[in-house]
């Protein structure tokens, strides 16, 4: 009895280690024969480029300043740091020698051309989505672009991550393939914005918080998550916008980093939409019409016009709790204050309280963001911030500590950094001045935490200018605490 | 209102409003004529100078943030008969064209070497982005910055007060 038992256990193991090894197997794809290069269609190479734009490879695959696509950026990840890989067409080091079917099937699997299986921090499980005409033309692009000879690095990574195999788990539980199916009852535009902003754009990879295995949490799609030290805001009906998203306006964003009732990109999101300036004009808008819906309740929001900012300022709206029930795309922006009526730079708003994050907002912040110049000149208005208006005050403790640095040769946003003169009671004090001043919303609880942890150096956001260029901050920042 | 402010290792209680910037009281009440008016927007750096060791924008620092605080300026740095390393390397280097940007420069460059009087030309380079110098003198400004941290080695400490 205790034999066959045995017997028993060890079919059931051999069984089991056959079926994992058939779900972990890939096989290798021969590679194109040494010297040899494809050639492509020139319009197809065009295209390749605009929907690496809306995929944002180089975000990873380019470390800042350096060579396009030849990677080695870390990627800090809850199981260890991996580091993107070079994905020019070097035949050693990059894909020079990877057939277009390895390609797609890298895209599709996550697997390499030798068979091994890639790590989700490449985001396949959203690629898998996309065509194959329009992994094709990426191929196209990303073969014609310069081979540059720098060597991979090693995964940094424990057991048992470290040991490839095991993603074959991750990608039963998660990876779903097949094509994003076309809603019949939404338009044409908004079906394409959703097969690139749920394929290629990934948009998720950020927006959706995750699972203790790294993957989505479904059921809090684009609700919103923790990414670099920066909060990515719900795309979804709670998001916390306090002027309601149009269309117009989130094309807008996104094609130049910053909109005048919004803001601006900062943050892994300026890499975004740094990316985004070299995508098809016609994809970046319908990604800002399935995303936009998104926030509506999923359907496509009713073409209204943005009222025009004068008539806009009359329509203050009731304390609506952040975005839910918003049902029409009224741009509603609070009346301005006196302060706002003149463009010099030196008026100051009057600071009204004997309260130190009042006197802090007048010095320090007011010339810029009361001084009534549009972006990117001038600061935003603050009752129109995000930022301020988020249930996570992180990303406005990073703006107010390292600022946004200046881009190259172009008219971006920029603001100074505070985190050389301010100390964490200021900071704290002046962000539930800006809360309790541009809001109606409940002052946060966590600000205290998320400023010490920030200015001590645990959490520590990446800087990056509005051209999405990754830069050193320009605050003089100490990393520990007076 | 009366703040204390602690400029150049010299107490001063000012009367002012807590919500004046740092660059006014300075230049308008203590009569420490470096730091400059440039932008009035925290983005060219002419107003550059020390709190605490770290560079800030004193046209965009309110003193409420600063009573008990070490504020430094050009003034802090040397005399003309006694100048430190800092003012005697853009001296050497004449790294100043009109002079404007020049005092924020300095405390700039300052805030970097007394860290790391070290620095290579990259570090200097990204430290010193934030400002700007309309008249190009800026192979000039770097080479003074390298060569004050020469004269800090050299000296051996980098503060002179």
């Amino acid at each position: 009895m205790l034999r066959r038992i045995a017997l028993g256990l060890v079919v059931l193991v051999v069984v089991a280690a056959g079926a994992f090894f058939a779900l972990a197997y890939r096989p290798a794809i021969d590679p194109l024969p040494e010297g040899e290069a494809p050639s492509f269609d020139p319009l197809m190479v065009a295209r390749g480029a605009q929907l690496a734009a809306v995929g944002a490879c180089t975000s990873c695959h380019t470390v800042s300043e350096g060579q396009d696509f030849a990677g080695g950026l870390p990627l800090p990840t809850p199981f260890g740091t991996i580091f993107s890989t070079n994905i020019t067409p070097d035949p050693e080091h990059g894909i020079g020698r990877w057939t277009e079917a390895a390609f797609i099937r890298s895209m599709r699997e996550g697997v390499d051309r030798e068979g091994n299986l890639l790590y989700p921090a490449f985001p396949y499980d959203h690629f898998t989505h996309t065509t194959d005409e329009d992994i094709r033309a990426i191929y196209a692009y990303l073969m014609t672009r310069p081979a540059i000879g720098a060597p991979n690095q090693e995964n940094q990574l424990g057991f048992p991550f470290s040991f490839r195999p095991v993603l074959a788990g991750w990608n039963l539980l998660f990876l779903r393939k097949g094509t994003v199916e076309p809603d019949p009852q939404q338009s044409a535009e908004w079906n394409h914005g959703r097969y690139l902003a749920e394929g290629l754009g990934h948009c998720g990879g950020c927006h959706t918080p995750r699972n203790a295995f790294g993957a989505e949490d479904g059921s809090g799609h684009y609700g919103g998550a923790e990414i670099e030290g920066w909060f990515a805001y719900p795309i979804d009906e709670t998001s916390p916008a306090p002027t309601a998203w149009t269309v117009e306006a989130m094309t807008n964003y996104l094609t130049y980093g910053y909109d005048q009732e919004h803001g601006t990109s900062r943050g892994p999101m300026a890499q975004v939409t740094g990316d985004f300036r070299n995508a098809a004009p016609e994809d970046v808008r319908a990604i800002a019409a399935y995303v936009v819906a998104q926030m509506h309740g999923g359907a496509a929001p009713a073409a209204a016009a943005a009222p025009p900012a004068e008539s806009a300022a009359a329509q203050v709206p009731e304390a609506s709790p952040a975005g839910a029930g918003v049902e029409t795309l009224t741009i509603a922006s609070p009346p301005a204050s006196p302060a706002f009526q003149s463009g010099d730079s030196q008026t100051v708003a009057p600071a009204t309280a004997d309260n130190p994050g009042a006197l802090i907002y007048a010095g320090a912040c007011a010339t810029c963001h009361e001084s009534g110049r549009p972006q990117p000149y001038g600061g935003l208005d603050l009752h129109k911030s995000t930022a301020v208006h988020s249930t996570n005050p992180q990303n406005i403790v990073n703006m107010v500590l390292f600022g946004i640095p200046a881009s190259d040769g172009q008219a971006a946003p920029i603001m100074p950094g505070f985190a050389g003169v301010l100390d964490e009671a200021q900071v704290i004090s002046l962000l539930n001045y800006l809360r309790e001043t541009f809001t109606d919303q409940p002052a946060w609880e966590n600000a205290q935490q998320i400023v010490a942890d920030t200015v001590g150096g645990t959490t520590q956001p990446t800087i990056y200018s509005a051209d999405g260029l990754r830069r050193s901050p320009v605050a003089d920042i100490p990393r520990t605490s007076p | 209102m009366s703040t204390n402010l602690t400029v150049n290792g010299q107490t001063h209680a000012v009367e002012a409003e807590p919500d004046t910037p740092l660059l006014y009281v300075l230049r308008n009440d203590l009569q420490l004529n470096a730091a400059k008016f440039g932008c009035g927007l925290g983005q060219c750096g002419s107003c550059t100078v020390m709190v605490d060791g770290r560079a800030v924008f004193s046209c965009v620092t309110p003193i409420v943030a600063l009573e008990g605080r070490d504020i430094r300026t050009v003034e802090g740095l040397g005399t003309i008969d006694n100048p430190g390393p800092m003012q005697q390397a853009f001296i050497e280097e004449q790294a100043a064209q009109c002079g404007f940007c020049i005092p924020g420069m300095m405390m700039r460059a300052q805030a970097l070497l007394e860290r790391n009087p070290a620095a290579s030309d990259a570090e200097i380079r990204s430290f010193m982005e934030p400002n700007l110098c309309r008249c190009g003198t800026h192979m000039r400004i770097l080479r003074a910055v390298k060569r004050a941290g020469e004269l800090m080695q050299q000296a051996g400490a980098g503060r002179t007060v």
